[in-house]
């Protein structure tokens, strides 16, 4: 197996909120390899953007961030601003989740893309740099006669294509794609996966592609990664965990799509919690169904079944005493959460 | 043209987003609460300076040493332009009048002038604009328009010019508080129309307007009840940020010789006009003193006014996130094991 | 994709018509305006002569001016001039108004171009700085700096730089538009602008371009203050937001470095209110030009307002009035044109 591209440890970032910090992402790890797509689900607000946004090095005024973020063999941490910079497009490129508002308005599609090549490969002639921008867009069906367009002549999934295509161009390592179909209907969306499955043929880029649709894991991805609460709670490979989930968050998240086999709906009892004061030990405990004394008190390890790895201590049984174990009901749990 | 009132950046915002909020019995107190930091100092510190102009102006005759057309006390003439002294703290006019009596009384003119306009501007923009935004029609067409046609014009030139209507040509009705007042309040009817207008119609259409509307409740009720309500909130931030510019115009007024009759009281305009033409002479006290009377005076204001305005305005509202330091990681960390 | 840029680009012709016909209805209101409101007054001939001619004069130069006629008569007439450029002339120097507008007219326009440079080159830079260090200490400074650029009167501010660089510092001059022997010489030129500054270099005597610029800058910058203090604010906002765009973070995430981020994508992007809003400074400045130009003695249209003014000549100050209305329409229209131009996604 080749050494991965990517590979984060432990990385948090928490970004400073009005009633303090909001631990958005609170230690994950996780690795990605050349060609792979992994997909990152949870629900809105679990941190999903945060964690995509850290790895690009986008994070908002007075936010922290650290861990280590290894990508081709450097940590992007311990990088001078300047140098972290040039990785940020040449290495990684990020596809957003709504296209209409992510392309300056005043500029052409023609000066977005020379001003990337300009920035990242100044070597480039302007022929050079045109024959690259256009082979990118034709790649996405842009055809070359709208390359002097403004952005606000394309549709919306014209413009995702041309954002792709400005990631494309300088052909990154890394592909970053937060919910990028998400803002689009339904048949532009299977057309942006339609190209994200070609550009996988044609580059292997490692891609994390963010989404709250098991449906694009199911179709898309090699490997997922579940986030609750600013953790990845499980991840592995997609057939293996869709069959097998191991942790009870991504077992109820499981159960809450819709199917053709769908006879009723499940939900999730409670809400998501707040990230700024999140819960003791594991952060699902107040909303979990299997909940044990331990779950509030001591975090959870990260066990490996088969090809899967989850963080409950349902699968870890044995390191338990008998007080642990006793079940804790759902009522209990703001006592403990202020314990 | 939409934003018309370039010192109210987002008022506009603010007016479209009635939120129905009730404010305390004490406003001001409110709005300090509301604040922090700069914001706050802000806030103070114009509050004090209008303030100090307040008491100066109430208690005038107590604070100046002469009256303000003086130019000889207890049969000794003070002589002209003599330069500050302990006699004359600010020196004496070209006309030799002390100089520190003419702008403690100027306060007072001042702050006449100024609250009479912004009551008479508000007794009848107010009601001209719900009138106008709720009815609509053709009258609210011809208001729209003869406001926009004033608020375009320079507002000095309209002051002088409805100056001179009131004057009759004969300058022995001039003069007075009550005709410079109302020359300003001509100034300053179309921006409360406007916002009032604009806020009226934006409120009409909703739902709780609406529903009152479907009970019955007549036009009067709903105008006063529940638009007024929401759209009154605005005024306080025109009226002041329109103080400030008030004073302004007055000064303006005075110093082209119009506006406030030099018989009927001290104006600090109309000094500044007679000292334009001793600073040749390196004379600077006849200008100084009442240049920075007005300019104080309308900083005190436009800062109590800006700062409502910041408050009224989350969007402006500063929040000032802390820098997130990163605690050292949780003892007993899960480490990577496998089951 | 043709037909859609097609359809756009009429619905910029269609905007500019919209645009276009307001500006006749906002010029008739005021003009209509100043008319009756002066004529409440009463006689001009009355306010301007009484007292110093005698009543049959007065009805002679009554019957010349045609005020004897019934005032609607005369209020068509004065509109069916205005139509043709013909704003009347004035009652005590007998001056064409439109001769007032082209030979002042001139001195005011150079005189709030350069007050706009002085605006742009002050607001500007502070505000961008404003914007980067937002809530800072240096914001702070510059909001303060901004209010306290408002609330000090153009005449206050021009006598205190007038006492400063003039009467003690003598660096420039204190009032008018040029020394006499310059004015004398430069106004001799072939196609006279009555631009001073332009006139000097058609001449090309440089002493004499010297001597206009330092009658120039303590006029400009009075003038400039009455508003950079609202471009520095405008900027500020502008970019604020702008800064938080969407397409700002996108530029940011292709790795564009993040000056080049605020100066091509938030900055021109904050430009577009900016221009929007300049088009309602123009009254502003029309205004601040009255104060201006009184406290420099720079001859001028607030000039001769307040000349006029001051012999109660209504008729002149009429008439200077209506064609500022007109100005400024026209002006706030040109403003709109032109935002709407720069902005791609109104020009097609």
């Amino acid at each position: 197996m080749s050494a991965p591209v990517v590979d984060v440890r432990d990385m948090r970032v928490w970004y400073a909120g009005p009633s303090g910090p909001v631990q958005a992402v609170d230690g994950v790890t996780f690795a990605l390899r050349q060609g792979e797509v992994l997909g990152l689900v949870g629900e809105s607000g679990s941190g999903k953007s945060t964690l995509g946004r850290g790895l690009m090095g986008l994070v908002p005024r007075g936010a922290a961030i650290d861990g280590s973020i290894e990508f081709d063999g450097r940590d992007l941490l311990s990088l001078p601003k300047k140098e972290r910079g040039r990785v940020r497009g040449a290495g990684m490129g990020l596809i957003f989740q709504e296209p209409m508002t992510r392309l300056d308005p005043l500029m052409k599609v023609s000066k977005h893309f020379t001003e990337v090549l300009k920035v990242h490969e100044p070597k480039l002639s302007k022929d050079e740099a045109r024959i690259r921008a256009l082979d990118a867009l034709r790649s996405l069906g842009i055809p070359p006669t709208r390359y002097d367009n403004y952005p606000h002549e394309f549709s919306g999934g014209m413009r995702q294509r041309i954002m792709i295509a400005l990631a494309l161009v300088l052909r990154p390592k890394f592909i970053v794609a937060d919910e990028p179909t998400t803002a689009l209907d339904v048949l532009v969306e299977a057309q942006i996966l339609r190209i994200l499955a070609d550009i996988r043929e044609r580059y292997a880029p490692a891609i994390l592609l963010i989404t709250h649709n098991l449906g694009i894991v199911a179709e898309a991805c090699d490997r997922v990664a579940v986030m609750y609460a600013g953790r990845i709670v499980e991840q592995g490979p997609v057939r293996d965990i869709f069959a097998t989930p191991r942790h009870p968050y991504t077992r109820a998240l499981l159960n809450s799509t819709i199917s053709l086999s769908t006879r009723e709906l499940h939900s999730i009892p409670g809400a998501p919690p707040d990230l700024v004061r999140p819960p003791t030990a594991c952060r699902f405990h107040p909303r979990c169904e299997h909940v044990m004394r331990v779950c509030a008190d001591v975090f959870p390890p990260t066990v490996r079944v088969d090809r899967q790895e989850a963080e409950c201590w349902l699968l870890a049984t044995d390191r338990i005493d008998a007080a642990g174990r006793a079940p804790l009901s759902r009522q209990e749990v703001p006592v403990a959460d202020e314990a | 043209m939409s934003i018309n009132l370039p010192e109210l950046e987002g008022t506009e915002a603010a007016v479209a987003l009635p939120t129905g909020r009730r404010h305390s019995r004490v406003p001001g107190l409110d709005a300090i609460r509301a604040t922090s930091g700069f914001q706050r100092g802000m806030l103070v510190a114009g509050a004090l300076i209008v303030l100090f102009f307040t008491v100066v102006a109430v208690f005038a005759k107590l604070i100046a040493p002469y009256g303000f057309n003086d130019d000889r006390h207890g049969g000794k003439v003070f002589g002209r332009l003599v330069a500050p002294s302990s006699q004359h703290w600010m020196g004496t006019t070209s006309g030799g009048e002390d100089v520190y009596s003419r702008v403690v009384f100027g306060a007072q003119t001042a702050m006449e002038v100024i609250v009479l306009a912004v009551l008479l501007s508000i007794v009848v923009g107010v009601p001209l604009g719900l009138l106008s935004g709720y009815f609509g029609g053709w009258l609210d067409r011809v208001l729209v328009l003869v406001t926009d046609a004033l608020f375009a014009f320079p507002s000095l030139l309209l002051a002088i010019i409805v100056s001179i209507a009131i004057a009759g040509g004969s300058s022995s009705a001039t003069g007075g508080i009550l005709s410079a007042a109302i020359s300003i309040t001509v100034v300053y009817v179309p921006q409360y129309f406007r916002v009032v207008r604009n806020a009226t119609v934006a409120a009409r259409e909703e739902p709780y307007v609406e529903a009152a509307r479907t009970l019955g409740a007549s036009p009067l009720a709903i105008m006063t009840r529940y638009i007024f309500g929401n759209v009154v909130q605005t005024v306080p931030v025109i009226a002041t940020l329109n103080a400030g510019d008030a004073i302004l115009t007055l000064a303006g007024l005075g110093f082209l010789g119009y506006g406030i009759d030099p018989s009927a009281g001290a104006e600090w305009g109309h000094d500044l006009s007679k000292a334009i033409s001793d600073t040749s002479n390196g004379i600077w006290w006849t200008g100084v003193y009442p240049g920075v009377a007005i300019a104080l005076l309308v900083v005190g204001v436009t800062l109590v006014g800006e700062s409502l305005n910041d408050v009224l305005n989350p969007l402006l509202r500063t929040t000032r996130l802390k820098q997130v330091v990163l605690p050292s990681r949780r003892t007993g960390e899960p480490t990577q094991e496998s089951a | 994709m043709a037909t859609a840029t097609k359809s756009s680009s009429g619905s910029l012709r269609t905007y500019l018509i919209t645009r276009l016909l307001l500006v006749i209805p906002m010029v008739w209101i005021l003009v209509t305006l100043v008319f009756f409101v002066l004529r409440v007054v009463g006689d001009p001939i009355q306010s301007a002569f009484g007292g110093r001619l005698s009543p049959a004069d007065i009805a002679v130069r009554r019957h010349a001016a045609g005020l004897d006629k019934p005032l609607l008569s005369q209020y068509w007439h004065y509109l069916v001039g205005v139509t043709h450029g013909d704003f009347g002339t004035s009652l005590t120097d007998n001056t064409r108004i439109s001769h007032i507008l082209i030979v002042n007219g001139a001195a005011t326009l150079e005189l709030t171009f350069w007050a706009v440079l002085v605006a742009i080159a002050v607001g500007v830079p502070l505000g961008r700085v404003a914007a980067r260090y937002r809530d800072r200490l240096p914001d702070v400074g510059l909001r303060l700096f901004a209010v306290l650029a408002y609330a000090v009167p153009v005449f206050f501010l021009g006598l205190l730089l007038k006492l400063l660089f003039a009467t003690n510092l003598t660096w420039f001059y204190a009032s008018g538009r040029a020394s006499p022997n310059v004015e004398i010489a430069i106004n001799n030129v072939a196609p006279n602008t009555h631009i001073y500054i332009i006139n000097a270099i058609q001449y090309g005597n440089v002493s004499d371009i010297w001597d206009v610029l330092r009658h120039t800058v303590l006029p400009a910058i009075t003038l400039g203050m009455l508003v950079a203090g609202v471009f520095l604010r405008l900027v500020r906002v502008n970019l604020l937001q702008t800064m938080r765009a969407d397409y700002v973070e996108a530029a940011r995430a292709r790795g564009v470095p993040e000056r080049r981020v605020i100066r091509k994508h938030a900055f021109r992007n904050a430009l577009i209110p900016v221009v929007t809003v300049m088009g309602l400074q123009v009254a502003t400045l029309l205004g601040g030009a009255v104060l201006t130009e009184t406290t420099f003695e720079w001859q001028g249209l607030g000039y001769k307002i307040a000349y006029y003014l001051s012999r109660q000549d209504y008729v002149a100050v009429q008439g200077i009035v209506a064609a500022v209305a007109v100005i400024v329409a026209l002006t706030s229209f040109l403003i709109d044109v032109a935002a709407a131009v720069i902005d791609p996604r109104v020009r097609y």
